[in-house]
């Protein structure tokens, strides 16, 4: 879903930059005041395995193929301000190592792919914290539904700027780009919901929204009981 | 299964990382991507241009300079994008964790 330099015109490209620039930054801000010795080298993992997973482009239907985005992965992961400051690191080496995606179509694919993904995943699982039960399921079924969302509004940011841009006509792009990303979400949700169950099964403790320790709980219910 | 220590999860997850962008990115699908589809389809892909900065890519279109076989310059490609993206991120993380420790600046 990276647009390179060509799509969207000048005030288009301003814009997202002035927002994503924001979004990011207090993203920076916020990473500060909650990062430590542990979620930073995590922060780089994360950022390294939603670099790798987005060169696997995988085939959906007629000749298209769709890859990873990874915001619903890092939000979870990370919580979601982390996240805009995973995706701006893994969108900006894209765009000036592999000329994937443009410069000045930079703000707009940080936004697209990072920004508006990570912090719909985060109101998601924040919303689901405070009114489903706590248990693995509700957040494995909450990260698929977070992670398909993620990549819809992503398309469909991408269809509006293209639209605002003059482009393409929005009455076009909408349908177009919302049609192919609803499977390509598809694999979103499959490859954020496997890797975030391997994280759960191995450090539950890392993940905002996990279960409590359900099993200590038990026994020492258990024992009290005896 | 036994909790394992966040050195290793990460050490972990940057191998799966690091071979996953090595050995099998040289088999991912090559067809065009959702949007690349819908720019071909709708009659606007040959919008898209590179940037002048672009022009002198270090390895342009993840494919490492220099190196016939398609799928070893992919590959490689890969893996030291991904090591460069693994050591970028914890760069970054370690110092904006440093800033924001730093008694500056509104708290709240």
């Amino acid at each position: 879903m990276h647009i390179p330099d060509g799509f969207l015109d000048n005030d288009v490209a301003l814009a997202t930059g002035v927002i994503a620039a924001a979004a990011v930054g207090y993203g920076v801000r916020r990473a500060g005041r909650t990062l430590d010795e542990r979620t930073v080298p995590l922060l780089g993992v994360t950022a390294a395995f939603v670099f790798a997973a987005q060169m696997l482009n995988f085939p959906v239907a007629g000749g298209t193929s769709g890859h990873f985005l990874g915001a619903a992965l890092a939000a979870v992961l990370l919580g979601p301000w982390t996240a805009t400051v995973v995706l701006s690191v893994v969108v900006t080496a894209q765009a000036f190592m592999f000329a994937d995606g443009g410069i000045t179509a930079l703000g707009a694919n940080i936004l697209n792919m990072g920004v508006i993904g990570a912090l719909a995943v985060g109101g998601l699982m924040l919303a689901a914290r405070r009114i489903l039960p706590r248990r693995r399921s509700v957040l494995l079924g909450v990260t698929a539904v977070g992670a398909w969302s993620a990549v819809m509004l992503g398309a469909l940011a991408t269809a509006l700027q293209l639209a605002a841009s003059g482009t393409v006509p929005l009455g076009t792009v909408v349908p177009a780009m919302l049609g192919v990303h609803a499977l390509i979400g598809i694999g979103e949700a499959a490859i954020t919901v496997t890797a975030v169950a391997a994280v759960l099964a191995a450090r539950p403790d890392l993940i905002a929204g996990a279960p409590p320790a359900a099993p200590a709980v038990r026994h020492t219910a258990i024992v009290q009981e005896a | 299964m036994r909790r394992v220590s966040t050195n290793v999860l990460c050490a972990v997850g940057a191998a799966i990382a690091v071979g996953m962008a090595t050995a099998l990115s040289p088999f991912a699908a090559s067809s065009p991507d959702g949007l690349e589809r819908v720019a071909e389809d709708t009659g606007f892909a040959g919008d898209g241009r590179l940037h002048e900065l672009q022009a002198s890519s270090p390895v342009p279109d993840y494919a490492f300079p220099g190196i016939a076989d398609e799928r070893l310059a992919t590959g490689l490609a890969g893996f030291v994008g991904t090591l460069g993206v693994l050591l970028c991120g914890i760069a970054l993380a370690a110092l904006i964790r440093r800033i924001g420790r730093r008694p500056v600046g509104a708290s709240t």
